[in-house]
């Protein structure tokens, strides 16, 4: 089943992977264990004259067996998904590369400081729908929404953060290979949810260094 | 307790018969057991138009913005000559999630078997409150008309989601929705008047009317479930109310709670209705997970594994669920700390669900396991689920969340859960039916009503989980503008292809429910040789339900015991000498 999972081109989309996997097994072979099981009682115990059921009302030992192995595993798994989710939502890493994501019915609008590096000013450049960043750098990028609640999802990244109107929220991620990615609205926004998407172009440096040159210096002379 | 008790016993013995007229009798009745009959009805109903709305958005997704075979009289613009524009699609997946878990899963599961088993098992003659339960009927019938309402004003019905995130909801122009997103509002605050009389009623007669000699732990875990689902609704239904009305506010009065343009916050929306929200799903499987237990102690022939693990576990979850609500909310901007804490009271809230699905497999353990129809549904429900109950903890993760967050893998898990009860539900309607109508059922048809029924459950929800792993969004009108689900959409088709059958299966079941409703073979008393106390009545039991008062001597689960003969044990049979020998 995850052979289905997309690409993952992020730092941290290998280490949310492999929580997604062994969960995967944990929860694969607890399942196949209990439906074993109870595929086997229902042949084993099926009616059959002249047999009685076991007249037992339960087995204090067995259950605590049985609560105390999950909850341990469970608790283990929490303590696991700490440091990792830590990294993606508490900790972003310091960079001079940040935009502005500006979520609106129904396109992602895009803010790249332009020349003097701050927002707001008037050598900003405006793009609809397409985000442009080097390969192997920390973006940061501040995350607005102008109307309803979207959500800013990268399935090959990894990242998902739901874009909130009066809020400006800090997400961050570094692509380790260039590329195009998509970029889907995940939180229903109306009827253009649907098809509410971009795209994030990943370039090696050289190209990104083309491609700033070529629309972020020109645009803002 | 025990003088309430009596004093129904002095009531019956007075031979108290009225004659009723027939408004008296199937419309406005204060009998507990017509009234959940009534919430059987509206819920069945409600069932079918439910289901078409998901076979509608089935289609969509399988063969996007293709005209739907046969609905091609539907009016612009609510469809373009069978076509579903995407705001009508929204509406769908709206009314339909919002169909299921009101006026589906709620009328059937703790309206109709809450009242019509709640007095009988415990061996009362009705409800506390019998003019309040007739009044809970009807006012959640209001609202059920008031939901349907929407289909029928200018701009459709709520196309928000039935979780109606605001900013979305609040404001019209966001959706275009004007009157039939209020109408939803006012739907759901008028159902929570009804559903805040039902639980009153429900704890009320369970504390109270307890037959002699039925202790608070000799009542069945449908009761014991019951119990706790009334606790939970009447705590956590005005939470709902209160964030409702404060939408309908800011839709109409200018108010701004959740709309930051006036200092409002959107998140507190989510706040409010998950905090009703996560007890909500155990106000819906709580009872789901007590007629199961049920079930399969009785066509084990054997006690239920842990009667005393089963209660408190269900004590734990409906404690447990008030502190789980924020794992709707990892990916909200909620503080990331916040997601933190609500992980781990999301992985402990999973413990006691993992203990009822092991003392269920401890049950058939050593049984003598007889597959009635009653017995086939409820081990379905436990199949499902155990997968409804894994793919929980995948999401419970935070950061395996931050991916499969609002996709098909959330649809694919809350289908398993909430969808499956689907399944008790039916075990319950076909274990009670003999009681409730006085007929049996039609057992091959019920087989075959099962099979079909549990194939295409599977083959609708499972590939979900597949889909969802690739990324695939909920409630997207048409995957295919999505260039990475591509490889994705013959999974689409395949899951429309299994739904439909899946609903097209369900013939079975309405054959088989109305015609053993006027031609079904006639019920005993005791048709399924159970142990609790609504069995010993007669089918469908009278007006008072009990020829003379039933006194309770053990709990309900004693199936081949060694003091009797029988492989059962009612829980009012008096063994006289045998009991008395045991006591020195």
């Amino acid at each position: 089943m995850l052979q289905w999972l997309p690409e993952n081109v992020s730092t941290f989309g290998g280490e949310i992977d492999s929580l997604f996997y062994l969960i995967y097994y944990i929860t694969a072979a607890t399942f196949i264990l209990v439906t074993v099981l109870m595929v086997v009682f229902l042949v084993m115990y099926r009616e059959q004259p002249g047999r009685r059921a076991t007249y037992t009302h339960g087995n204090t030992s067995l259950e605590i067996i049985w609560t105390i192995i999950p909850a341990a595993i469970l608790i283990v798994l929490s303590f696991m998904s700490v440091s990792t989710w830590a990294k993606v939502k508490q900790r972003a890493p310091d960079s001079d590369f940040e935009l502005q994501v500006a979520a609106k019915q129904f396109n992602w609008e895009v803010v790249y400081p332009g020349a003097d590096g701050k927002f707001g000013t008037d050598d900003d450049v405006k793009f609809d729908n397409d985000l442009h960043v080097p390969v192997n750098k920390v973006v940061r990028v501040q995350l607005s929404s102008k109307d309803v609640i979207h959500s800013f999802f990268l399935p090959n990244l990894r990242l998902k953060q739901d874009a909130v109107p009066g809020r400006t929220i800090l997400v961050w991620f570094e692509a380790t290979k260039p590329g195009k990615y998509e970029l889907p609205c995940a939180e229903l926004c109306g009827f253009g949810h649907s098809g509410m998407k971009g795209w994030l172009y990943v370039h090696t440096p050289e190209e990104y260094a083309k491609w700033a040159g070529e629309n972020l210096a020109a645009k803002a002379q | 307790m025990s003088d309430t008790a009596a004093a129904g016993a002095a009531h019956a013995a007075h031979g108290h018969h009225e004659e009723l007229g027939f408004l008296r009798t199937y419309v406005f009745s204060t009998d507990h057991k017509m009234i959940g009959r009534q919430f059987l009805f509206l819920g069945l109903f409600m069932l079918l138009i439910g289901g078409l709305l998901a076979m509608m958005i089935r289609w969509e997704l399988a063969w996007p913005e293709t005209a739907v075979p046969g609905l091609k009289f539907i009016p612009e613009p609510f469809m373009y000559g069978g076509i579903i524009p995407p705001n009508t699609y929204n509406a769908l997946f709206t009314m339909h999630a919002t169909i299921m878990i009101f006026f589906v899963v709620m009328p059937i599961m703790v309206g109709s078997f809450g009242n019509f088993l709640i007095p009988l098992m415990i061996g009362a003659r009705d409800m506390a409150f019998p003019k309040l339960n007739l009044l809970s009927f009807w006012v959640g019938a209001v609202a059920g008309v008031v939901m349907l309402a929407g289909f029928f004003v200018a701009g459709g019905p709520a196309a928000s989601g039935w979780t109606g995130y605001a900013t979305l909801s609040a404001r019209a122009q966001y959706t275009g929705v004007e009157w039939g997103q209020n109408l939803w509002i006012i739907s759901l605050l008028i159902l929570g008047i009804s559903s805040l009389m039902g639980s009153i009623n429900y704890i009320t007669t369970i504390i109270n009317m307890r037959a002699p000699g039925m202790t608070y732990f000799r009542m069945p875990l449908t009761i014991w479930s019951l119990f706790i689902t009334a606790i939970l609704l009447l705590l956590a239904l005005p939470v709902l109310t209160a964030a409702l009305a404060m939408l309908l506010f800011d839709r109409t009065m200018g108010t701004s709670f959740f709309l930051p343009e006036g200092g409002g916050q959107p998140l507190l929306w989510q706040h409010m209705f998950w905090f009703f929200g996560h007890p909500e799903v155990y106000i819906l499987v709580l009872p789901a997970m007590g007629v199961t237990s049920d079930l399969l102690s009785t066509f084990s022939r054997k006690p239920i594994f842990g009667y005393h693990a089963m209660a408190f576990s269900m004590i734990a979850i409906a404690f447990l669920s008030w502190t789980v609500w924020g794992h709707h909310m990892f990916v909200s901007g909620m503080n990331p700390l916040l997601g933190t804490a609500f992980m781990m009271t999301t992985m402990v809230i999973a413990v006691p669900s993992a203990i009822k699905t092991f003392n269920w497999l401890g049950t058939l353990w050593g049984g003598s396991i007889r597959f009635s129809v009653p017995m086939l549904f409820a081990l379905g429900f436990v199949s499902n689920f155990l997968i409804g109950g894994l793919s929980g903890i995948f999401m419970a993760s935070t950061p395996v969340d931050i991916f499969i967050h609002d996709t098909y893998y959330i649809v694919a898990h809350f289908h398993y859960v909430v969808a499956g009860i689907i399944f008790a539900l039916f075990a319950a309607v076909y274990y009670w039916f003999p009681k409730m109508f006085g007929r049996m059922t039609n057992e091959p048809l019920g087989k075959i009503h099962f099979v079909l029924t549990y194939i295409f459950f599977n083959g609708a929800f499972f590939p979900m989980h597949f889909l969802g792993v690739a990324g695939h969004m909920r409630r997207i009108y048409n995957p295919t503008q999505y260039e990475f689900l591509q490889p994705m959409q013959h999974w689409n088709v395949f899951i429309t292809v299994s739904a439909l059958i899946l609903g097209a299966s369900q013939i079975f079941f309405l054959f088989n429910f109305f015609w053993s409703l006027f031609a079904g073979k006639k019920a005993e008393r005791n048709p399924w040789q159970a142990n609790t106390l609504e069995w010993i009545a007669a089918s469908p039991p009278p007006h008072g339900n009990f020829e003379v008062q039933p006194v309770v001597y053990r709990g309900p689960y004693e199936y081949s015991s060694p003091e009797v003969k029988e492989d059962w044990l009612p829980q009012d049979k008096n063994l006289g000498t045998g009991a008395a020998a045991r006591a020195h």
